[in-house]
C-alpha cells in the first residue's frame, strides 16, 4: 500500500488512456483497506483508483505507478471457487525514494490486490498484463521529460526505477541468477574469442619459427651471430608442433621412416652446434625433449636411425669399434676429426679422453673415440701407464 | 758402465706402449731396435734377459716414470729377430740374443778386414780375432765368442772360410 500516492487524476504527457472498471476494493497484502467500492482506470503508466465520479472530475485519487509490478495474477474468488476469479494479485517492487505521500507510509506487504465485486474483465485483465510488459515508461520519461521541463507537471514525471537489482522476492532472486547467467555466458564467450585468437597467433608463430629456422640452416648473411643464437633457443623452446606417432603410421617401417626424416630435421642444427657428432643418449635426450609428450623409446629411436642413410638424410647413425653408437653429420669425415684433434694435440701437448672433453665440450665417450679416429689415421699414439690412458702427437711418423 | 746419448723417444711416454697403429708401430719397433743395439754395443753386451731387462735403465725411464713391459720387450725381440738382429736362445723366449750387426754383416766385416790384412789362406784363432792387436780397431773387436762363431759360421757357409777345432781353441782359416 505503501507504493501508492495521492495525485490529481489527470494523464501525463504520453500517458494515455486505456481501461476502467468499477466496484473495485483495493486490499494490502491480505489486509482490508478503506478504499472499497470505487472505480479504477487503467492508463499505460499508472493505476489510477478514485470514489465513484472523482476521477472524470479529475480530483484527487490513488494512483499505482505501473513500474512497481512486476508480476501479476488472479486470484481465484470464493471458497467454493464461484463466479470465476474476482481478485487480481500485483506484485510489486520496493517503494521508491522521491515518491509523492500516498495513503500509508510502510507496508508488510509486497503486493496488493484489487478486489472485483463483478468479477475480472477478462479485457481489463489482459490490458494491464499488456500495460505491465509493454514499459510506456521507459520510453516517455527519456523522451518527454524536455518537453515538459517548463510546465507545471514536470514534478509529476514518472520515476524511473533505475535499479532494478532492487526488486526482491523469490522473482526478483530469479531474475538476478538469469541476470547473472547471462553476464556468464558473455564473458565465457569472450573469453573463447581470445583463446581463439591465441591459436591463430600460434600457427603464425609456429610459420615464423619454421622460415626462422630454414634461414639459420641456409646460413645467409643477414642473420648476425647474435641473432642466429637468440633464435636456436627459442627454436628449442618451442619443439616441434606435429610429433610423428606411431598411431598415424600402418607399419612400424613407415612409422620409423617418418621418425628418421624427424630426427633429420631438428638434428641437423644440433649437431653442427655439438661439432658434428653426438651420442646416441643424448640424441635421444634433445629429441624426447623437443617431443615433449609423445616421447619414443631408446629401442625406436635407434630403429628410425638406421634408416637416416636410406631416406638421405644428412648424417647417420655410427657404431664405433668400441661399440659406442653416434649419430653423426655426413659432413663430419674422419679425417676432419683427426685434424682437429691432432691440432689440439700439439697445442696441449698430449690429451687424455677427460681433458679433451672438456676443452671440445664433447663426453668422455666421444673424446675417447675422437682420440682413437685420430690414433687410426696416424695422427696420434698412445701411451698406456698406470696414470691411464694419454694421446701424444704422432712423433714416430712425423718427427 | 758406458753412457750412451738416449734418443728422444727415450723420453716420449708413448715409447713405452708398443703401438696399435700398424705404421706407427713399425717406426716405434726400428727405434727401440736402434736404441737396443746402441745401448748394448756400449754396455759391450750381447744378451738380454727378460725377466730381469725392466731393471735395466733401457727399458726402464726413471725420470718420465714409464717402462717398457715385458710383452713388449718380447715383441721388440721378435721384431728384432725377423731382420736377424736377435734370436732367443731358449724356448721360452726369455733370454735373448742380441747382434748389433746381422750375423752376415758380422761375417762380410770380418772376411773383409782379413782381406785387407792378408790372412786369406792363412789360419788365425778365434782368440787373436777378439783379442788381438791387429784387430784392435774394428767393431768385432771383442764380440761375444758365441756371436763370433755363428757369424763364422755362416761365412763358411757362403765358402768364404773354415772353421776348425783345436784342442781347446778354435781356429779359423780365411779361404
Amino acid at each position: 500500500m505503501d507504493r501508492f500516492e495521492y495525485i490529481d487524476a489527470r494523464l501525463f504527457e504520453g500517458e494515455n488512456y486505456l481501461k476502467r472498471d468499477k466496484n473495485v476494493k483495493i486490499y494490502d497484502g491480505e489486509d482490508k483497506t478503506q478504499f472499497t467500492d470505487g472505480e479504477v482506470v487503467l492508463t499505460t503508466h499508472r493505476i489510477l483508483w478514485g470514489k465513484p465520479g472523482d476521477i472524470p472530475k479529475g480530483l484527487t485519487c490513488l494512483a499505482l505507478h505501473l513500474y512497481y509490478v512486476f508480476c501479476l495474477e488472479e486470484e481465484s474468488g470464493g471458497v467454493f471457487g464461484l463466479g470465476g476469479p474476482k481478485r487480481i494479485i500485483l506484485h510489486l517492487g520496493p517503494a521508491l525514494p522521491g515518491k509523492r505521500p500516498g495513503p500509508a507510509v510502510v507496508s508488510p506487504f509486497h503486493f496488493v490486490k484489487f478486489s472485483f465485486k463483478d468479477g475480472i474483465d477478462p479485457a481489463f485483465y489482459k490490458a494491464l498484463t499488456e500495460a505491465v510488459a509493454a514499459k510506456a515508461w521507459e520510453r516517455t520519461s527519456t523522451a518527454v521529460s524536455p518537453v515538459s521541463a517548463g510546465s507545471p507537471s514536470s514534478s509529476h514525471k514518472p520515476i524511473v526505477p533505475v535499479n532494478s537489482k532492487m526488486r526482491s522476492g523469490i522473482v526478483g532472486i530469479e531474475r538476478s541468477i538469469e541476470e547473472q547467467h547471462r553476464a556468464t555466458d558473455e564473458s565465457i564467450t569472450v573469453a573463447f574469442k581470445d583463446l581463439t585468437k591465441l591459436m591463430e597467433k600460434a600457427k603464425e608463430m609456429v610459420a615464423i619459427s619454421k622460415n626462422i629456422s630454414t634461414k639459420i640452416r641456409e646460413k645467409q648473411g643477414d642473420i648476425s651471430e647474435d641473432d642466429t643464437i637468440r633464435f636456436k633457443s627459442y627454436l628449442m623452446s618451442l619443439g616441434i608442433d606435429d610429433p610423428v606417432t606411431r598411431d598415424a603410421f600402418r607399419s612400424d617401417s613407415e612409422y620409423y621412416m617418418g621418425l628418421a626424416q624427424q630426427i633429420s630435421d631438428m638434428m641437423v642444427a644440433v649437431l653442427m652446434d655439438c661439432g658434428g657428432i653426438m651420442s646416441l643418449a643424448d640424441v635421444w635426450c634433445r629429441v624426447n625433449r623437443a617431443r615433449g609428450l609423445e616421447l619414443i623409446s631408446p629401442e625406436d629411436l635407434l630403429n628410425a636411425c638406421k634408416l637416416l642413410q636410406t631416406i638421405g638424410a644428412p648424417m647417420s647413425l655410427r657404431k664405433f669399434p668400441s661399440g659406442a653408437c653416434v649419430l653423426q653429420l655426413n659432413s663430419n669425415r674422419d679425417e676432419e676429426v683427426a685434424k682437429t684433434t691432432s691440432n689440439l694435440l700439439e697445442e696441449n701437448g698430449f690429451l687424455t679422453p677427460e681433458k679433451l672433453s672438456q676443452i671440445a665440450s664433447v663426453s668422455v665417450l666421444l673424446a675417447r673415440e675422437r682420440l682413437f679416429t685420430t690414433e687410426r689415421l696416424g695422427f696420434a699414439c698412445r701411451d698406456e701407464s698406470i696414470e691411464g690412458l694419454a694421446f701424444y702427437p704422432n712423433r714416430f711418423l712425423n718427427a | 758402465m758406458a753412457e750412451i746419448s738416449w734418443p728422444w723417444q727415450y723420453n716420449f711416454p708413448p715409447f713405452f706402449t708398443i703401438q696399435p697403429h700398424t705404421e706407427t708401430r713399425t717406426k716405434q719397433l726400428e727405434a727401440w731396435q736402434g736404441l737396443i743395439t746402441d745401448y748394448l754395443k756400449a754396455t759391450k753386451q750381447s744378451t738380454i734377459d727378460v725377466r730381469e731387462s725392466q731393471n735395466s735403465p733401457l727399458f726402464n725411464n726413471g725420470t718420465i716414470n714409464r717402462k717398457l713391459s715385458q710383452e713388449a720387450i718380447v715383441t721388440v725381440l721378435e721384431h728384432m729377430a725377423k731382420s736377424g738382429r736377435a734370436s732367443p736362445l731358449d724356448k721360452s723366449k726369455n733370454v735373448w740374443e742380441v747382434y748389433w750387426h746381422s750375423l752376415d754383416e758380422w761375417g762380410n766385416m770380418i772376411y773383409s778386414w782379413a782381406c785387407d790384412n792378408g790372412l786369406n789362406n792363412s789360419v788365425c784363432t778365434l782368440f787373436e780375432l777378439r783379442e788381438g792387436e791387429d784387430s784392435a780397431d774394428q767393431e768385432f773387436h771383442g764380440l761375444d765368442m758365441n756371436i763370433l762363431i755363428k757369424a763364422l759360421k755362416t761365412l763358411e757357409m757362403k765358402g768364404r772360410c773354415e772353421v776348425m777345432d783345436f784342442e781347446d781353441n778354435q781356429g779359423v782359416k780365411f779361404i
